[in-house]
Protein backbone atom coordinates (compact mmCIF):
# COMPACT_ATOMS: atom_id res chain seq x y z
CA UNK A 1 0.00 0.00 0.00
CA UNK A 2 1.08 3.51 -0.61
CA UNK A 3 1.74 5.98 1.99
CA UNK A 4 -1.18 8.38 1.08
CA UNK A 5 -3.67 5.17 0.91
CA UNK A 6 -2.54 4.36 4.37
CA UNK A 7 -2.97 7.45 5.64
CA UNK A 8 -6.65 7.51 4.65
CA UNK A 9 -7.46 4.13 6.28
CA UNK A 10 -6.26 6.47 9.43
CA UNK A 11 -8.53 9.06 8.70
CA UNK A 12 -11.71 6.86 7.85
CA UNK A 13 -10.62 4.80 11.55
CA UNK A 14 -10.25 8.16 13.18
CA UNK A 15 -13.63 10.24 12.12
CA UNK A 16 -15.19 6.86 12.89
CA UNK A 17 -13.98 5.82 16.13
CA UNK A 18 -12.58 8.56 17.34
CA UNK A 19 -15.37 11.41 16.29
CA UNK A 20 -12.73 13.84 15.25
CA UNK A 21 -12.97 15.86 12.03
CA UNK A 22 -11.06 14.63 8.48
CA UNK A 23 -9.25 17.75 8.02
CA UNK A 24 -7.77 17.59 12.23
CA UNK A 25 -5.90 14.06 11.11
CA UNK A 26 -2.28 15.40 10.23
CA UNK A 27 0.76 14.10 9.72
CA UNK A 28 2.40 16.48 12.57
CA UNK A 29 -0.94 16.62 15.01
CA UNK A 30 -0.48 14.65 17.80
CA UNK A 31 -4.22 13.01 18.74
CA UNK A 32 -3.50 12.79 22.38
CA UNK A 33 -1.96 16.14 22.73
CA UNK A 34 -3.49 17.94 18.97
CA UNK A 35 -6.99 15.86 18.95
CA UNK A 36 -7.61 15.25 22.46
CA UNK A 37 -7.99 11.53 22.62
CA UNK A 38 -8.28 9.36 25.77
CA UNK A 39 -5.59 6.74 25.83
CA UNK A 40 -8.33 3.76 25.97
CA UNK A 41 -9.75 4.98 22.59
CA UNK A 42 -6.23 5.34 21.13
CA UNK A 43 -5.79 1.32 22.16
CA UNK A 44 -9.13 0.39 20.32
CA UNK A 45 -7.94 2.73 17.45
CA UNK A 46 -4.59 1.05 17.21
CA UNK A 47 -6.91 -2.48 17.59
CA UNK A 48 -9.33 -1.17 14.99
CA UNK A 49 -6.08 -0.11 12.35
CA UNK A 50 -4.60 -4.03 12.66
CA UNK A 51 -7.68 -5.72 11.97
CA UNK A 52 -8.52 -3.06 8.52
CA UNK A 53 -4.94 -3.37 7.84
CA UNK A 54 -4.14 -7.34 8.54
CA UNK A 55 -0.61 -6.17 10.45
CA UNK A 56 0.35 -6.44 14.50
CA UNK A 57 1.83 -3.24 15.85
CA UNK A 58 3.42 -4.23 19.40
CA UNK A 59 3.06 -2.36 22.18
CA UNK A 60 6.94 -1.39 22.51
CA UNK A 61 7.05 -0.28 19.47
CA UNK A 62 4.32 2.40 19.70
CA UNK A 63 5.78 3.41 23.11
CA UNK A 64 7.26 7.15 22.52
CA UNK A 65 5.21 7.87 19.04
CA UNK A 66 4.09 11.15 19.51
CA UNK A 67 2.52 12.60 16.40
CA UNK A 68 0.05 11.04 13.80
CA UNK A 69 3.08 11.02 10.85
CA UNK A 70 5.38 8.83 12.92
CA UNK A 71 2.71 6.22 13.68
CA UNK A 72 1.92 6.46 10.14
CA UNK A 73 5.79 5.79 9.71
CA UNK A 74 5.90 2.88 12.22
CA UNK A 75 2.46 1.37 10.06
CA UNK A 76 4.27 1.78 6.68
CA UNK A 77 6.89 -0.61 7.67
CA UNK A 78 4.38 -3.08 8.19
CA UNK A 79 2.12 -2.84 5.59
CA UNK A 80 2.63 -5.15 2.41
CA UNK A 81 4.20 -2.88 -0.35
CA UNK B 1 -30.97 -14.40 29.02
CA UNK B 2 -28.26 -14.30 26.50
CA UNK B 3 -25.90 -17.00 26.21
CA UNK B 4 -22.71 -16.15 26.51
CA UNK B 5 -19.27 -17.78 26.15
CA UNK B 6 -17.31 -18.10 29.39
CA UNK B 7 -14.07 -19.14 30.12
CA UNK B 8 -12.97 -20.71 33.70
CA UNK B 9 -9.41 -20.85 34.38
CA UNK B 10 -8.58 -23.59 36.45
CA UNK B 11 -11.60 -25.56 36.01
CA UNK B 12 -11.37 -28.79 36.45
CA UNK B 13 -11.82 -28.91 40.30
CA UNK B 14 -13.05 -27.39 42.79
CA UNK B 15 -14.73 -23.87 43.03
CA UNK B 16 -13.59 -23.50 39.12
CA UNK B 17 -15.65 -26.69 38.16
CA UNK B 18 -18.59 -25.93 40.24
CA UNK B 19 -18.50 -22.40 38.58
CA UNK B 20 -18.55 -23.80 35.19
CA UNK B 21 -20.90 -26.70 35.72
CA UNK B 22 -23.54 -23.76 37.51
CA UNK B 23 -22.93 -21.50 34.11
CA UNK B 24 -22.97 -24.05 31.76
CA UNK B 25 -26.75 -25.15 33.24
CA UNK B 26 -27.92 -21.82 33.16
CA UNK B 27 -27.34 -21.70 29.63
CA UNK B 28 -23.77 -20.64 28.69
CA UNK B 29 -20.84 -21.81 26.51
CA UNK B 30 -18.76 -22.77 28.51
CA UNK B 31 -15.04 -23.76 28.36
CA UNK B 32 -12.63 -24.29 31.01
CA UNK B 33 -8.57 -24.60 31.31
CA UNK B 34 -6.66 -27.35 33.45
CA UNK B 35 -3.28 -28.41 33.93
CA UNK B 36 -3.53 -31.94 34.28
CA UNK B 37 -7.15 -34.29 33.68
CA UNK B 38 -9.58 -32.22 31.91
CA UNK B 39 -12.97 -32.17 33.26
CA UNK B 40 -15.71 -35.02 31.96
CA UNK B 41 -18.47 -32.84 31.58
CA UNK B 42 -17.00 -29.21 30.00
CA UNK B 43 -15.32 -28.42 27.29
CA UNK B 44 -11.66 -28.04 28.26
CA UNK B 45 -8.14 -27.20 27.05
CA UNK B 46 -4.62 -27.66 28.41
CA UNK B 47 -3.16 -24.16 29.48
CA UNK B 48 -0.42 -23.18 32.22
CA UNK B 49 -0.94 -19.37 32.99
CA UNK B 50 2.66 -19.07 33.49
CA UNK B 51 2.67 -19.33 29.75
CA UNK B 52 1.69 -16.29 27.57
CA UNK B 53 2.45 -18.40 24.76
CA UNK B 54 -0.16 -21.30 26.27
CA UNK B 55 -2.51 -18.47 27.15
CA UNK B 56 -2.80 -17.22 23.80
CA UNK B 57 -3.25 -20.87 21.80
CA UNK B 58 -6.24 -21.41 25.17
CA UNK B 59 -7.97 -18.99 24.03
CA UNK B 60 -7.68 -19.28 20.60
CA UNK B 61 -8.97 -22.98 20.88
CA UNK B 62 -12.20 -21.58 23.38
CA UNK B 63 -12.44 -19.02 20.17
CA UNK B 64 -12.91 -21.26 18.20
CA UNK B 65 -14.96 -23.42 19.73
CA UNK B 66 -17.73 -21.20 21.76
CA UNK B 67 -16.60 -17.30 20.11
CA UNK B 68 -14.39 -14.70 21.81
CA UNK B 69 -14.55 -15.03 25.45
CA UNK B 70 -17.14 -12.45 27.30
CA UNK B 71 -17.22 -13.75 30.67
CA UNK B 72 -13.34 -14.54 32.35
CA UNK B 73 -13.32 -16.51 35.42
CA UNK B 74 -9.99 -16.24 36.64
CA UNK B 75 -9.62 -19.20 39.22
CA UNK B 76 -6.04 -20.71 38.48
CA UNK B 77 -4.41 -20.87 41.80
CA UNK B 78 -2.23 -22.87 43.60
CA UNK B 79 -0.80 -22.71 47.49
CA UNK B 80 3.00 -23.61 48.77
CA UNK B 81 2.37 -22.72 52.28
CA UNK B 82 5.82 -22.32 54.77
CA UNK B 83 6.53 -19.60 57.26
CA UNK B 84 8.47 -16.32 56.20
CA UNK B 85 11.92 -17.40 57.44
CA UNK B 86 10.90 -20.82 55.50
CA UNK B 87 9.79 -19.54 52.37
CA UNK B 88 12.03 -19.43 49.75
CA UNK B 89 11.88 -16.80 46.56
CA UNK B 90 11.27 -19.45 44.29
CA UNK B 91 8.20 -20.55 46.55
CA UNK B 92 7.37 -16.69 46.28
CA UNK B 93 7.61 -15.87 42.62
CA UNK B 94 6.07 -19.11 41.66
CA UNK B 95 2.77 -18.53 43.77
CA UNK B 96 2.87 -15.24 42.36
CA UNK B 97 3.38 -16.37 39.11
CA UNK B 98 0.32 -18.51 38.33
CA UNK B 99 -2.04 -16.33 41.22
CA UNK B 100 -1.53 -12.75 40.10
CA UNK B 101 0.62 -12.67 36.86
CA UNK B 102 -1.43 -15.86 35.44
CA UNK B 103 -4.62 -13.42 36.17
CA UNK B 104 -3.01 -10.72 34.61
CA UNK B 105 -2.18 -12.69 31.55
CA UNK B 106 -5.79 -14.13 30.72
CA UNK B 107 -7.55 -10.75 32.01
CA UNK B 108 -5.00 -8.78 29.31
CA UNK B 109 -6.03 -11.60 26.38
CA UNK B 110 -9.49 -11.33 27.19
CA UNK B 111 -9.50 -7.86 26.97
CA UNK B 112 -9.39 -7.23 23.12
CA UNK B 113 -12.56 -8.74 22.19
CA UNK B 114 -14.41 -7.36 25.31
CA UNK B 115 -13.38 -4.20 24.41
CA UNK B 116 -14.41 -4.81 20.71
CA UNK B 117 -17.70 -6.47 21.62
CA UNK B 118 -18.03 -3.10 24.13
CA UNK B 119 -19.12 -5.55 27.11
CA UNK B 120 -17.17 -7.94 29.07
CA UNK B 121 -16.82 -9.87 32.77
CA UNK B 122 -14.00 -10.08 34.65
CA UNK B 123 -14.18 -11.80 37.46
CA UNK B 124 -11.07 -12.96 39.99
CA UNK B 125 -11.05 -15.41 42.44
CA UNK B 126 -9.56 -14.15 45.88
CA UNK B 127 -9.63 -15.57 49.27
CA UNK B 128 -10.15 -14.20 52.12
CA UNK B 129 -6.78 -14.67 53.42
CA UNK B 130 -5.60 -12.00 50.57
CA UNK B 131 -7.05 -9.07 53.01
CA UNK B 132 -7.07 -10.71 56.51
CA UNK B 133 -3.22 -12.14 56.03
CA UNK B 134 -2.60 -16.13 57.32
CA UNK B 135 0.30 -17.49 58.90
CA UNK B 136 2.42 -19.57 56.60
CA UNK B 137 0.94 -18.31 53.36
CA UNK B 138 2.69 -15.23 53.04
CA UNK B 139 3.09 -15.89 49.12
CA UNK B 140 -0.30 -16.60 48.60
CA UNK B 141 -1.90 -13.83 50.12
CA UNK B 142 0.36 -11.29 48.48
CA UNK B 143 -1.00 -12.71 45.09
CA UNK B 144 -4.46 -12.70 46.43
CA UNK B 145 -3.93 -9.47 47.82
CA UNK B 146 -2.77 -8.49 44.26
CA UNK B 147 -5.79 -9.22 42.43
CA UNK B 148 -7.70 -6.61 44.15
CA UNK B 149 -5.29 -4.03 43.22
CA UNK B 150 -5.57 -5.65 39.58
CA UNK B 151 -9.13 -6.01 39.24
CA UNK B 152 -10.08 -2.50 40.75
CA UNK B 153 -7.30 -1.12 37.82
CA UNK B 154 -8.86 -2.84 35.04
CA UNK B 155 -12.64 -1.83 36.72
CA UNK B 156 -11.69 1.93 35.99
CA UNK B 157 -9.30 1.28 32.57
CA UNK B 158 -12.45 -0.50 30.98
CA UNK B 159 -15.76 0.87 33.16
CA UNK B 160 -16.51 2.97 29.95
CA UNK B 161 -16.92 -0.03 27.75
CA UNK B 162 -19.66 -1.98 29.67
CA UNK B 163 -16.36 -4.19 31.00
CA UNK B 164 -16.96 -4.90 34.36
CA UNK B 165 -14.29 -6.57 37.03
CA UNK B 166 -15.08 -7.83 40.43
CA UNK B 167 -13.27 -9.59 42.81
CA UNK B 168 -14.63 -12.92 44.74
CA UNK B 169 -13.13 -13.67 48.24
CA UNK B 170 -13.97 -16.98 49.38
CA UNK B 171 -13.14 -18.22 52.73
CA UNK B 172 -12.86 -21.67 54.25
CA UNK B 173 -14.02 -23.93 51.08
CA UNK B 174 -14.09 -27.66 50.90
CA UNK B 175 -11.95 -28.20 48.63
CA UNK B 176 -8.55 -30.63 47.61
CA UNK B 177 -6.85 -27.25 48.20
CA UNK B 178 -8.05 -26.95 51.87
CA UNK B 179 -8.17 -30.61 52.34
CA UNK B 180 -4.37 -30.56 52.97
CA UNK B 181 -5.33 -28.73 55.94
CA UNK B 182 -4.54 -30.37 59.58
CA UNK B 183 -8.03 -31.32 61.56
CA UNK B 184 -6.74 -28.86 64.63
CA UNK B 185 -6.39 -26.24 62.18
CA UNK B 186 -9.67 -26.51 60.57
CA UNK B 187 -11.30 -27.03 64.28
CA UNK B 188 -9.62 -23.59 64.87
CA UNK B 189 -10.86 -21.84 61.86
CA UNK B 190 -14.24 -23.36 62.53
CA UNK B 191 -14.42 -21.76 65.66
CA UNK B 192 -14.11 -18.27 63.65
CA UNK B 193 -16.61 -18.61 61.18
CA UNK B 194 -20.03 -16.95 62.33
CA UNK B 195 -21.42 -19.35 60.31
CA UNK B 196 -20.14 -22.21 62.07
CA UNK B 197 -19.59 -24.13 58.60
CA UNK B 198 -17.29 -24.61 55.71
CA UNK B 199 -18.61 -23.59 52.46
CA UNK B 200 -19.46 -26.11 49.22
CA UNK B 201 -17.73 -25.22 46.26
CA UNK B 202 -21.03 -24.73 44.76
CA UNK B 203 -21.97 -21.83 47.19
CA UNK B 204 -18.89 -19.34 45.93
CA UNK B 205 -20.30 -20.65 42.44
CA UNK B 206 -23.67 -18.68 43.07
CA UNK B 207 -22.07 -15.84 43.85
CA UNK B 208 -19.68 -15.62 40.88
CA UNK B 209 -22.39 -16.93 38.19
CA UNK B 210 -24.50 -13.95 39.59
CA UNK B 211 -21.55 -11.51 38.83
CA UNK B 212 -21.57 -13.51 34.71
CA UNK B 213 -24.90 -12.30 34.46
CA UNK B 214 -26.55 -8.79 33.43
CA UNK B 215 -28.16 -8.56 36.65
CA UNK B 216 -25.04 -7.29 37.72
CA UNK B 217 -24.00 -4.62 35.18
CA UNK B 218 -23.86 -1.84 38.25
CA UNK B 219 -21.28 -3.82 39.72
CA UNK B 220 -17.37 -3.26 39.34
CA UNK B 221 -14.55 -2.81 41.27
CA UNK B 222 -15.85 -4.48 43.80
CA UNK B 223 -14.59 -7.57 46.63
CA UNK B 224 -17.63 -9.57 47.61
CA UNK B 225 -16.62 -11.68 50.40
CA UNK B 226 -18.20 -15.22 50.37
CA UNK B 227 -16.98 -16.06 53.64
CA UNK B 228 -19.61 -17.14 56.18
CA UNK B 229 -18.75 -13.83 57.99
CA UNK B 230 -15.09 -15.03 58.51
CA UNK B 231 -13.86 -11.97 57.10
CA UNK B 232 -16.06 -9.12 58.41
CA UNK B 233 -14.22 -5.78 58.90
CA UNK B 234 -11.63 -6.35 56.64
Amino acid sequence: MERDEVMQVMRDKAVEMLEVEADAVQEDKSFVDDLEVDSLSLVEYTMDLEDALGIELPEEELTGLTTIGAFLDLIMTKVPG
Amino acid sequence: MSSRSVLVTGGNRGIGLATARALAEAGHRVAVTYRTSPPEDIFGVRCDVTSTAEVDAAFAAVEEQQGAVEVLISNAGLTDDQLLLRMSEDSFLRVLDTNLTGAFRVAKRASRPMLKARWGRLIFVSSVVGLSGAAGQANYAASKAGLVGLSRSLARELGSRSITSNVVAPGFVDTDMTAELTEARKAELLRTIPLGRTASAAEIAGVIAFLATDASSYVTGAVIPVDGGLGMGN
